[in-house]
C-alpha cells in the first residue's frame, strides 16, 4: 500500500526537538531527538503513553507551533505556518457549535475563497459520504457523538488534504461505534491515499489501520521502535482482531510498549 | 422494591402511549405556567393593595409614601395635560434618546474595543493597567465635569451614558474573546481561515454570549447614566421632572417618574430577549422533566 509516489516523502520530523518552558522559567522538554518519515499515501499509526508527546508531535507538523530545533518537512519542504495541504481531525470534536451541520462542512471550502455554491455542492456530497444527507440542518448538539464525528470527517476531508492527521479521533467513541468509524475512514483513505498520521493509546487501533506503527517512550518522548504492519488490504476491522497475524503483531508491539506505559505509571505516581 | 413502587403509583402500572405521555406534559407545564402567573399577580395586588390601604387608613404617610391612586392621577394627568416642563413624552422622549444613543455607541465601542484587546496580548498587557484605573472611578462623579464640558443638553447625557454601558460590554467582550475555546481556532485555521476570518467566525460567536449578558444590564445602565445627568443639570428628561418633583415634596410625581423608568427598561430588557434568543438558536434547550 505504500505508494511511494516521487518518493520524497510526505512528513518528515528530523531530529526534532520540542521544549515548553512554563512562565517561571521552568523547562519541560516533550519531545527529544524525534525521528519520523511518512511516504507518500502511507498510513502511520503512532502510540505512547498518555502525556508523552503526540499531540504535540501533531501540532508540528500543522505548523501551529515550531520545533525548537530539528526540521519538520512536508513533501520535502520545511513547514513554515499552517499548510493547507494539512488536515487535522482532533479528540474531542472541534465542530462550531452555533453553526448547523452543513456550515460546519461548508467552512473550510469558504475560508479558502471558494464560492457559497461550491461549498454548498462538495460538503452535500461529503456529507452524503458519511451518510448525514438527513441532518444538514441539525446543529451539533442534536447529534450523537458518532455522529459529531461523522461531520468532522466530512468537515476535513471536504478540504481534500493531501496530509490529514488525527489525534485519538475515535477514543470518545464506544467500542461498536468505534469499528464503524475505523471502516469508514479506511474506505475514505483507500478512496484519496492520502498521508496519515493517527495518533492513538489503542494499540490494537493502531495495528487494525496502519502500514506502520511507531512506539514512543514515556516523555520527553522519542522514537522507540517502528512496526511494519503487513497485513492484506483492504482490512475488515471489525473481522481483523480474530486474525492471528493480527494477533501477533499486538502481543510482540504491546511488549515493547508496555515498559513506556509502566515507566509513565511510575512517574505520575511518584509525582503524586 | 419494583412491586413496591408500582402499587405506591398505581397510575405507572400500565403502559402509556406517547400521546398520553405528550398531553399529560402539556397539562403539567400549563398547569406550572398557570401557578407562577398566579403568584406573580397575587403578590403584585397584595403589595399594592397593601399601599394604597396603608396610605388611606393613615398607617403610612401619604405626604411622604404617595399612594398608588394618587400615582396613577398623576400619570394619567402628565399623559393629558403635560408636566411642567412640557409634554409628558417629549420628556420621556429626551431620556430615551439621550440612553438609546448612548447605549449604541457604547456597545459598539465597548465590543469593538473588547475584541481587539482580547486578540491582541502584547496591546491588552499595555493597557490593562489604564483601564483598570479608569474602571475604578465610579461613573456618576463624572457627570459634573461632562455637563461642565458640553452643556446642559444632549451630549453631556449621552457621554454618561457611553461611559456607563462601555466598561460592562468591555470587559464582557474582552472576557468572551479569552475563554474562546482554543481548539475551535486550532480547527478554523488549518481549514483555511485567515485571521479575520477566525475572528469574525469563530470569537465572535464564541463571545457572543457573553456580550449579550452584558447588553442587558447595560441599557439600565444607559438609563441610570442619562437620568443622573439629568438631576445634576438638564432642561428636560424624566430625571428633570424627579428633580422638580423634590424640589416641590411631590412625591406622587417622583414615584410616577420611577414607574415610567422601570416600564421602559423593562420593555428594552424585553426586546433585548427577543434579538437573543434569535441570534442564539444553536443553543441547546433545556428538556422538561415532567414527574
Ligand atoms: N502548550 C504547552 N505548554 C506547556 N506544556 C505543554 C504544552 N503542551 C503540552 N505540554 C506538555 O507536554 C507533554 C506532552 O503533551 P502531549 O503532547 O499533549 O501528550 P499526549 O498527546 O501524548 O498525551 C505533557 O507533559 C504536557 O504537559
Ligand atoms: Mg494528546
Amino acid at each position: 500500500m505504500q505508494a511511494d509516489k516521487g518518493g520524497v516523502p510526505a512528513i518528515e520530523l528530523v531530529d526534532v526537538t520540542r521544549r515548553f518552558v512554563s512562565p517561571t522559567g521552568k523547562n519541560l522538554t516533550a519531545l527529544r531527538d524525534f525521528d519520523m518519515s511518512v511516504a507518500q499515501g502511507e498510513f502511520a499509526a503512532v502510540v505512547g503513553p498518555t502525556g508523552c508527546g503526540k499531540s504535540t508531535t501533531l501540532n508540528l507538523v500543522t505548523g501551529l507551533a515550531r520545533p525548537t530545533s530539528g526540521e519538520v518537512r512536508l513533501m520535502g519542504a520545511p513547514v513554515s505556518g499552517i499548510d493547507p495541504r494539512v488536515g487535522f481531525v482532533f479528540q474531542k470534536d472541534a465542530l462550531f457549535p452555533w453553526k448547523n451541520v452543513i456550515d460546519n462542512v461548508m467552512a473550510g471550502p469558504l475560508f479558502r475563497g471558494k464560492s457559497t455554491a461550491e461549498a454548498e455542492r462538495l460538503a452535500k456530497d461529503w456529507l452524503t459520504r458519511v451518510g448525514l444527507s438527513k441532518f444538514l440542518h441539525h446543529y451539533p448538539h442534536q447529534l450523537s457523538g458518532g455522529m459529531r464525528k461523522r461531520v468532522s470527517l466530512a468537515q476535513t476531508f471536504v478540504n481534500e488534504p493531501e496530509i490529514l492527521l488525527m489525534d485519538e479521533p475515535f477514543s470518545a467513541l464506544d467500542v461498536q461505534t468505534r469499528t464503524v468509524m475505523h471502516e469508514e475512514l479506511l474506505n475514505l483513505w483507500s478512496e484519496r491515499q492520502a498521508s496519515v498520521v493517527f495518533v492513538t493509546h489503542d494499540l490494537e487501533e493502531a495495528v487494525a489501520l496502519a502500514d506502520k506503527v511507531y512506539v514512543l517512550t514515556a516523555g520527553p518522548a522519542t522514537v522507540k521502535s517502528v512496526y511494519k504492519i503487513d497485513l492484506p488490504r483492504p482490512r475488515v476491522v471489525s473481522e481483523i482482531r480474530y486474525d492471528p497475524a493480527f494477533v501477533k503483531y499486538c502481543r510482540t508491539i504491546w511488549d515493547d510498549l508496555r515498559e513506556e506505559v509502566e515507566t509513565s505509571y511510575r512517574r505520575a505516581n511518584e509525582a503524586a | 422494591m419494583v412491586e413496591a413502587v408500582l402499587q405506591s403509583n398505581p397510575e405507572y402500572q400500565k403502559a402509556l402511549a406517547d400521546q398520553e405521555i405528550e398531553a399529560r406534559a402539556q397539562r403539567a407545564i400549563r398547569k406550572r405556567r398557570l401557578a407562577v402567573r398566579g403568584w406573580q399577580i397575587g403578590i403584585f395586588v397584595a403589595i399594592f393593595g397593601l399601599w394604597e390601604l396603608g396610605a388611606d387608613t393613615g398607617w403610612i404617610d401619604p405626604f411622604f409614601y404617595a399612594s398608588p391612586s394618587a400615582v396613577i392621577e398623576r400619570l394619567v394627568d402628565w399623559a393629558q395635560n403635560g408636566t411642567t416642563e412640557g409634554s409628558l413624552w417629549f420628556n420621556l422622549w429626551v431620556t430615551m434618546e439621550e440612553a438609546l444613543i448612548g447605549f449604541v455607541i457604547g456597545s459598539i465601542t465597548g465590543v469593538i474595543v473588547g475584541i481587539a484587546l482580547g486578540r491582541n496580548p502584547m496591546l491588552s498587557d499595555i493597557l490593562s493597567v489604564y483601564i483598570k484605573a479608569f474602571n475604578s472611578i465610579p461613573r456618576v462623579v463624572l457627570a459634573p465635569i461632562f455637563i461642565m464640558i458640553l452643556g446642559l443638553g444632549l451630549a453631556s447625557k449621552v457621554a454618561l451614558a457611553f461611559i456607563m454601558v462601555f466598561f460592562v460590554v468591555f470587559a464582557n467582550a474582552f472576557q468572551g474573546v479569552r475563554e474562546a475555546d482554543r481548539d475551535l481556532i486550532a480547527n478554523a485555521k488549518i481549514l483555511g481561515a485567515s485571521d479575520w476570518q477566525v475572528t469574525r467566525s469563530v470569537i465572535v460567536p464564541s463571545a457572543m454570549s457573553w456580550i449579550f449578558a452584558s447588553l442587558h444590564i447595560s441599557f439600565g445602565f444607559a438609563i441610570i447614566g442619562a437620568i443622573v445627568g439629568e438631576f445634576v443639570g438638564a432642561r428636560f428628561g424624566i430625571g428633570q421632572l424627579i428633580s422638580i418633583a423634590k424640589g416641590t415634596f411631590d412625591s406622587a410625581g417622583m414615584f410616577a417618574a420611577i414607574i415610567l423608568v422601570m416600564v421602559i427598561t423593562l420593555f428594552a430588557e424585553w426586546i433585548m430577549t427577543l434579538i437573543e434568543n434569535r441570534l442564539a438558536k444553536w443553543r441547546p434547550q433545556q428538556s422538561i422533566d415532567v414527574q
